[in-house]
């Protein structure tokens, strides 16, 4: 067995609990999450009567199955908080996801929530070896995104000295790493690669600075990137997984053992579905995430789906934490595309495209991480009326399709314009993304 | 006076160029001149062919997608200065040239230019009036065959 390469230390206490005890106090606490949302949150109240499911229904955990599905449609169609459970007065921050379709959705939290929340954060950390004494550049980006405030009260609540130097500015990032001596860096994985290639760019050998540790989340990576992350710059580096939804970071993390994040079950209960059938999968095997809140009090959320596709790990951990860990997440359960942290439906880009005369509905969108960061090209055919002998013609037809891109998705991506008929022809269901980041 | 040029959009990627080249050889047709438009992702080819019909109707056989477009090919004294005087007659008139490109025969003191302008009509007027020689089609392929 590994030796932990730090002193192991347990930040609360409910991360060893006994498993007979957790689901005691899991059902204690679902039956007053669902008594609770029943009869403040209209929308619950709606889609538990149309399931023909009362409260009282729920008597053991297994009774979970009988409650309906929140999906981020839902939250969209209550934009803005149309699913709160208190009293506006009560709520104390709002956050969204990273959503860019028009609206984000917004999630809300009272004081005890971004207590909840700041200790859900702690326990991942401490798990990874932040101590008090360390000290913690933080460069996520503040803001309706979670990762910023929530690592940022985790850490806060460990004790440790935060640097917030947000996301950005990579120049001034190693600086202040280099001037500042920070132990742990808190960042998105792509980004932690392009400090370390940017400082070995500018001459500077990423291991020699003072970084021992890195917790790493907001979007999908590998076992491949980590290994690179840990090479380049000299640390360990933890995964640690959440959603807004949800709560932000802090559902699950990593502990020394760099094996699965433990989900902090306490607080929250997971379920592993099949995507297609809504059936439990067996254990070890791939399915999507599902996530019931059981402590949030300003916006919980009843088995929402996540379309996050990871297996569930039931065995003990060497670490003792007792709580089931959830693999890396290996996919999606829908098409989205979380390109450079902002998320991405292709039926965006086809909304987009149908929107530029001269272009025709058949495209390809082609995903790739050429460097640290992920590039998108969308590959679209010119209708045959639309083609001229005239370069800049085209090129103002590029610019077009990559203008209206931006407008509907918010980022910037590689726009190729293709002759007419050179992008195959499904008979069946059309294969529109390549992703070649080789996730999973 | 003006002549039929047919154009084709191309990837800009290896071999991309060489496959209506390769349409037009098999059909024995022949290229009389040609210029490529690249950026950095995509190529317009355009070529001036005798047989322009023909040619259009097999690469439209084979696959691409061909346009037609009306240019205006001048003859131009082939020595310093030729060229200067025909745009500067342009300029006066201030009418748009697109693109550009020229050739010579391969007998005789006299290039070929071609020109793409968004308003030709007005500029074979302006180029009549100062005496320059503008081919039409007949002309053009003649002098090919000289």
């Amino acid at each position: 067995m590994r030796n932990p390469p730090f002193e192991n230390v347990i930040w609360d206490q409910n991360e060893t609990i006994d498993r007979e005890e957790l689901r005691s106090l899991q059902l204690f606490k679902l039956k007053k999450l669902v008594e609770r949302v029943y009869n403040t949150v209209p929308f619950y109240r709606e889609a538990f009567n149309k399931n023909k499911v009362s409260p009282e229904q729920i008597k053991s955990l297994e009774d979970i199955r009988r409650l309906p599905f929140t999906t981020k449609e839902d939250l969209r169609q209550n934009y803005p908080l149309g699913l709160l459970a208190v009293p506006k007065s009560e709520i104390v921050r709002i956050h969204g996801s990273s959503g860019t379709t028009g609206k984000p959705t917004l999630v809300a939290y009272t004081k005890n929530d971004i207590e909840t929340w700041a200790n859900l954060c702690a326990r991942f950390l401490v798990a990874g070896g932040l101590r008090k004494e360390h000290f913690v550049q933080i460069s996520f980006g503040y803001g309706l995104f979670t990762g910023g405030f929530g690592l940022h009260y985790g850490v806060e609540k460990v004790g440790a000295c935060i640097i917030p130097a947000a996301s950005g500015n990579t120049a001034r990032q190693i600086l202040l790493i280099q001037d500042l001596k920070p132990d742990v860096l808190i960042c998105t994985p792509s980004y932690a690669l392009n400090i370390a290639d940017f400082a070995m760019n500018s001459g500077i050998d990423p291991k020699e600075l003072s970084l021992k540790y890195g917790h790493f989340g907001g979007e999908m990576w590998t076992e491949d990137m980590r290994n690179q992350i840990q090479e380049k710059l000299g640390i360990m580096a933890f995964n640690n997984y959440g959603l807004s939804e949800v709560i932000g970071p802090g559902v699950s993390g990593e502990c020394y053992m760099q094996d699965g994040m433990h989900i902090q079950e306490d607080h929250f209960i997971v379920e592993c579905l099949n995507p297609d059938t809504l059936e439990p999968v067996s254990e070890g095997e791939l399915g999507e995430l599902v996530f019931t809140s059981l402590s949030k009090e300003a916006l919980p959320v009843i088995r929402y789906r996540t379309r996050d596709l990871a297996m569930l790990d039931y065995k003990p951990c060497p670490c003792g934490r007792t709580t089931v860990k959830m693999s890396r997440v290996k996919g999606r359960s829908d098409d989205m595309l979380i390109i450079r942290g902002v998320n991405i439906f292709p039926s965006q880009i086809e909304e987009a495209i149908l929107q530029v005369k001269g272009i025709s509905p058949h495209y390809l969108i082609e995903v790739s991480r050429p460097s640290a960061l992920d590039e998108m090209t969308v590959k679209v055919e010119v209708e045959p009326w639309a083609l001229s002998d005239k370069a800049r013609e085209m090129q103002e037809l590029k610019d077009k399709v990559t203008k209206k891109i931006f407008d509907i998705t918010g980022i910037h991506v590689n726009v190729e314009l293709l002759p007419p008929n050179s992008i195959e022809r499904s008979t069946g269901k059309a294969c529109r993304v390549v992703d070649h980041r080789k996730l999973g | 006076m003006k002549i039929n040029q047919i154009s084709m959009f191309l990837e800009n990627k290896p071999g991309r160029i060489s496959e209506p080249c390769k349409v037009l050889a098999k059909n024995n047709i022949n290229i009389l001149t040609l210029s490529l438009a690249d950026t950095q992702q995509f190529g317009i080819l355009r070529l001036i062919i005798k047989e322009w019909e023909k040619a259009k109707k097999v690469l439209e056989e084979a696959g691409f997608v061909v346009n037609v477009t009306e240019v205006v090919a001048t003859e131009v004294e082939d020595k310093p200065g030729g060229l200067a005087k025909i745009l500067e007659i342009i300029e006066q008139e201030g009418i748009n040239i697109e693109y550009m490109y020229a050739f010579t025969f391969r007998s005789g003191d006299k290039a070929v230019i071609v020109f793409r302008f968004d308003e030709p009509d007005k500029a074979i007027k302006a180029l009549l009036d100062k005496g320059v020689n503008v081919l039409n089609g007949v002309q053009l392929y003649e002098k090919s065959n000289q």
